[in-house]
């Protein structure tokens, strides 16, 4: 049998891990209790943070959307300041897992599990994101792209949690898309995917881009080089087919149960194409 | 370790071990098997309760969890002997075949119309995509809780 603790507050919290160090953190339980069922993991004690309201809020600040890091997908895509701010991130929950894996699943837990498949992460990296770390005695903050360090690796240290994501947000008319490929709609671990953000100006010709691409590595990638081929340059059909293709051949993905890995490069060269779709469906305000 | 929740608008307090998932604690050892158990790994929906009034997976939440918490099950939507209108319109659309699913989908189509008063069929869609059936083929499920929809508007 396992202790399950539920801490009301971040000092309570406190007291019970430094009592119970060995104990294993738990947010919606939605990877942690899968993995506990399937005896991968053994643990005596688990610590649920579900009750630590301090850790729930959204909050924009200095230029940045402040998220908790037990904010669940539910609550990313209610959220009015990150459908306004940061779209590409409500895609991104919109397309993750079921609506009742939604309430429950976290963006910390989404973070922490650190799967290269993980839904937020492609949204994450585009966007710069940091992590606020913390442990008993110290705070850190780090990139998102120092914290994730291979599959399902982090740079969490002993006794430090994930206490919140700092997001900058984008300059006003950017646009951002997210597209994912999965067996099916729904409840579909990704079998590659793209997030995307675009600054173009009035002529169409290119201030910014960014690519990131999901479960086609070891982690989330992104190709600040091959970025740089966009800039400007008036968005074509070829100039996102050169992205693609570029990107392509740098990414390492592998062949698994879901797909091989020369149908996720493939995936990954055409991904590109798809923002010209997206651009005649949404018009020229680019909302999503 | 004792722990005391509202269970269908009842409170109760139960001795369990904390980590008994929820699922385990409702059918085995409350007896109240209307939640089912599919794939006990989040994946089918079956297991589909409202918490709070919100829907959330019985298999992967513990039993300690539940401590202050409402949970409602498929049993506390009837009331007064009456039927909830979406369990009425599952059967009035023969919505049902084996039945094995229907307590999930119907926690799952509450929780929408509690957001979405009016949803359309892709909304639908969109909110039972997490529970799986294997006999209707989910029109008629669509059509049931869309016609429920319109009965509680
Ligand atoms: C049926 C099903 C479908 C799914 N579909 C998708 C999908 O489409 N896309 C997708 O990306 N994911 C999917 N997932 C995976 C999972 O739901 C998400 O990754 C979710 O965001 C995990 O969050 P959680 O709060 O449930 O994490 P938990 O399971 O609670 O925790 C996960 C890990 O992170 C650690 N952790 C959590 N919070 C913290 C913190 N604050 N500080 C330090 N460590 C922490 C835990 O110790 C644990 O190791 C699915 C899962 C299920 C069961
Ligand atoms: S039994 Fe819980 S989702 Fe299948
Ligand atoms: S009615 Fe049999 S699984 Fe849905």
């Amino acid at each position: 049998m396992k202790n399950v603790f539920l801490p009301n507050s971040i000092e309570e919290f406190r007291q019970i891990w430094s009592a119970v160090p060995d104990a294993v953190l738990m947010a919606g339980g939605t990877d942690l209790l899968v993995s506990l069922r399937e005896g991968k993991t053994k643990v005596k004690n688990i610590i649920s943070l579900e009750r630590i309201s301090e850790l729930r809020h959204i909050d924009c600040s200095g230029g940045e959307i402040l998220i908790g890091s037990l904010v669940t997908h539910q609550q990313i895509l209610d959220a009015p300041i990150i459908a306004e701010a940061l779209p590409v991130l409500r895609q991104a929950a919109s397309l993750l897992g079921s609506p009742a894996v939604r309430h429950m699943g976290t963006i910390g837990g989404n973070i922490c599990t650190a799967s290269p498949a993980a839904d937020l992460l492609p949204a994450l990296y585009l966007l710069d994101a940091r992590l606020e770390l913390h442990t008993e005695r110290t705070k850190r903050t780090v990139p998102i792209t120092d914290f994730i360090i291979g599959p399902r690796q982090t740079s969490l240290s002993e006794g430090e949690f994930l206490y919140r994501i700092r997001v900058p947000i984008p300059v006003p008319n950017t646009r951002a898309y997210y597209f994912k490929v999965g067996q099916r709609k729904a409840l579909a671990i990704t079998i590659a995917s793209m997030a995307a953000l675009l600054r173009l100006d009035t002529d169409m010709t290119v201030l910014e881009g960014r690519f990131s691409w999901g479960s086609v590595g070891p982690t989330v990638l992104r190709f600040p080089e091959t970025e740089k081929i966009l800039q400007n340059q008036k968005l074509s059909e070829p100039l996102l087919k050169e992205i693609g293709e570029k990107s392509a051949r740098l990414t390492e993905p592998i062949s698994d149960i879901q797909a091989s890995a020369d149908y996720r490069r493939m995936l990954v060269s055409n991904f590109p194409l798809r923002l010209l779709q997206a651009e005649k469906y949404t018009g020229s305000n680019g909302k999503k | 370790m004792k722990i005391s929740f509202r269970l269908n608008e009842k409170m109760i307090e139960i001795e369990t071990a904390p980590d008994r998932r929820v699922i385990d604690l409702l059918r085995e050892d409350l007896g109240i098997t209307g939640t089912k158990e599919g794939c006990g790994s989040g994946e089918c929906g079956a297991c589909t309760v409202l918490i709070d009034g919100v829907s959330k997976l019985s298999c992967l939440m513990l039993a300690a969890q539940l401590e202050g918490r409402s949970i409602t099950t498929i049993e506390g939507l009837v009331q007064d002997g009456k039927l909830h209108p979406v369990q009425k319109a599952f059967v009035s659309h023969g919505a049902v075949q084996c039945g094995f699913c229907s307590p999930g989908m119907v926690m799952s189509a509450v929780d929408l119309l509690q957001r979405n008063p009016l949803p359309g069929r892709q909304e639908i869609r969109r909110a039972v995509s997490g529970n799986l059936c294997r006999c209707t083929g989910y029109q008629k499920i669509i059509d049931a809780i869309q016609s429920a929809a319109k009965e509680l508007d």
